[in-house]
């Protein structure tokens, strides 16, 4: 089974702060760190692997920093990582990117399986991945919890809102992974080492001759950002007093049956 | 942090930090109560191969060096020392094999253990701890088996393991030179695992008796010459010793941190105990004891590394450290004050783990004995 999995480096929003005087993100000295739903996405691919064979191959599109989360990939048990990387790329919305590494997925060679993180905790769009498969014209199952192979056939389930969601497809596809999807796996100790001194080769404009240039970076970006803001609050929470807990309790009771929530 | 660090050091620790703090850290409360490690926890270990990180690549091992394995086991004995203790014991009975036995043999012992299995050393004896020559148990030839018998008692990894290093009179008569060692699988008929030992400290890690009733082993699996178990003990101990200490540092950063963390918050008097001269005291000594116990410990490795044999500086590192712990443990409780001596507390349980670490691998008393012999040669 050939796998690609799809990665970004993302700022760890854990790690960040706001500047409370201006009242914006601090992004200096904030660490980088993988897309955490693209680990789950990675761990599904590497689990493909270990139960019917083949190869995982990760691509990331970003700067050459972000090699360090395809090094991380690496150490988790991928095959294979490309960075995806050129000047000519900086700017690419989602569309954009889609197109990009979809272009760059292409040159990599046949592929099963497609895989990427519901959505980047950054950007917090979820339409990378999805917009790859149409690229591609790859079945599409996003938030998946697991896929089981039959011949031709995948089996997934997925998670929705009402539920989960049994549904069959034929490969290639292309899948979008969440936290509940599983538990992704810690690197071991001799990976590791070697991802640190792994080559990663890049994928540049120049290796994709066919691409058409017109869709990329910037100005090949449809998406326009207006403005950035915070958004003022416009409601606050209420406390609710008073001396025992069976009071409170009561007392929240009939708000919420005031409010029609109950 | 006293060490300068590579990069790669510094991602292996980060790596297994996260681990720690993540699958193994929320249990520890409960193990240690109970006195017992589930199994499931070691799976995270073996995944990503602490159990043969210092072993030769030809073994299956990581290849690593004793500095670094032993940078990567102060870090997990932050979390839990025993836990740490119960691969560091595995590692050290399959290096020992390799070191004195034969290639086939230490192959056997690491195609034993790579999948994920743990390997013990049955030395210690109920009349026989300090004194080994005093130990009891024998091993008879008969045709090209011996069959073994005795009792083993304070055995790590006893219950958990499924090979041991295992050491027997082969002349009883001998005293030290009458001691030979041999490798025995668990499940060899005869092989009994006794009492779990009820711990002060260190809970998470194993303690068993061992018995061997009528045990036939191949003449083959004699690891070394016959009457060449002392000798191998010996060896195994000095390398043990400088990987005890490397957890022991591991204990008294945990203490230190915790402290430092407390005396920050903790408020008397309208103002952080951190601000208070004698507090300061105690936090100040102990970061001494701390950053001095982790530069012995990455010299002695550094000299192993080097295939020096640290007879006296394993000794002395084993012996500073650990008594360092002591007082270092000790102040942490102090600092934590009532809350100290609270299990609610984390700091009670690092004063009980690193008791140990003055007894076993030799008593301190048994090292400066051995630090003064070693004295008394090298000025003739």
């Amino acid at each position: 089974m050939n796998i690609v999995v799809c990665i970004k480096q993302v700022p760890d929003t854990t790690e960040i702060k706001i500047d409370p005087v201006k009242n914006t993100l601090i992004r200096t000295g904030v660490p980088s760190i993988m897309n955490p739903f693209d680990k789950n996405a990675l761990e599904t691919g590497l689990s493909l692997k270990d139960r019917y064979g083949g190869k995982v191959t990760v691509i990331s599109m970003g700067p050459p920093q972000a090699k360090a989360v395809l090094r991380e990939a690496l150490s988790m048990g991928a095959d294979e990582a490309y960075l995806v990387t050129d000047r000519a790329f900086g700017g690419s919305d989602t569309y954009a990117t889609s197109y990009i590494l979809s272009q760059a997925i292409k040159k990599l060679g046949d592929f099963d399986v497609i895989l990427g993180g519901k959505q980047a905790i950054d950007g917090d769009t979820g339409q990378t991945a999805p917009s790859i498969a149409e690229h591609l014209g790859a079945a599409r199952l996003t938030y998946i919890l697991d896929l089981e192979a039959d011949g031709d056939k995948v089996i997934a389930r997925r998670q929705v809102e009402e539920g989960i969601e049994v549904i069959e497809a034929r490969f290639p596809i292309l899948c979008t992974a969440t936290k509940e999807s599983n538990k992704p796996r810690y690197a071991t100790i001799k990976r590791k080492i070697a991802s640190l001194k792994a080559e990663i080769p890049e994928i540049t404009l120049a290796d994709l001759p066919d691409a058409d240039v017109s869709k990329m970076g910037l100005k090949g970006s449809p998406t326009k950002v207006k403005a950035t803001f915070t958004p003022k609050r416009t409601a606050c929470g209420v406390t609710i007093e008073g001396n025992t807990p069976g009071e409170i309790a009561n007392a929240l009771i009939g708000k919420l049956a005031d409010g029609k929530i109950l | 942090m006293s060490l300068l660090y590579t990069e790669e050091q510094k991602e292996l620790l980060a790596l297994v930090r996260e681990m720690a703090e993540n699958e193994i850290k929320p249990y520890v409360k409960e193990a240690d109560e109970k006195g017992e490690c589930p199994r499931e926890l070691f799976k995270w270990g073996f995944d990503m191969g602490l159990h043969m990180l210092e072993i030769p690549e030809e073994y299956g091992g990581t290849g690593l060096s004793y500095e670094t394995t032993a940078m990567i086991f102060e870090e997990l004995a932050k979390v839990d020392a025993g836990y740490a203790i119960t691969f560091v014991t595995t590692f050290v009975a399959l290096r020992n094999v390799i070191l004195a036995g034969t290639k086939e043999q230490g192959q056997y012992f690491a195609d034993k253990i790579r999948p994920g299995s743990f390997a013990g050393f049955a030395l210690t004896e109920p009349n026989a701890g300090s004194d080994p020559a005093a130990m009891r148990s024998t091993a008879v030839l008969d045709g090209d088996e011996y069959i073994l018998n005795g009792t083993k008692t304070f055995i790590t990894n006893g219950a958990l393991s499924d090979v041991f290093v295992g050491f027997f009179k082969t002349t009883p008569a001998a005293g030290h030179k009458g001691i030979s060692a041999f490798i025995i699988d668990a499940d060899a008929p005869g092989v009994t695992v006794g009492a779990h030992e009820n711990k002060m400290g260190l809970r998470l890690s194993n303690t068993t008796d061992l018995i061997f009733e009528n045990v036939r082993v191949k003449a083959s699996a004699m690891v070394g010459p016959e009457g060449s178990g002392f000798k191998l003990a010996l060896n195994a101990l000095n390398l043990s010793r400088a990987f005890v200490a490397t957890l022991a540092v591991g204990i008294m950063q945990r203490a230190l941190d915790e402290s430092v963390k407390y005396a920050k918050e903790r408020k008397q008097f309208g103002t952080p105990i951190i601000k208070f001269q004698m507090v300061q005291a105690l936090l100040a000594d102990m970061a001494i004891k701390v950053e001095a116990s982790r530069c012995l410990v990455n010299n002695t490795m550094r000299m192993m590394d080097q295939g020096i044999m640290v007879q006296k500086e394993g000794s002395i590192c084993k012996t500073f450290v650990s008594d360092c712990a002591q007082e270092v443990t000790s102040n942490a409780v102090q600092i934590f004050g009532g809350y100290g001596y609270s299990k609610e507390y984390p700091v009670e349980k690092l004063m009980r783990d690193c008791k140990v670490f003055q007894i076993f691998e030799g008593a301190n008393q048994i090292q400066r004995m051995t630090i003064a012999n070693v004295l008394d040669k090298e000025y003739r």
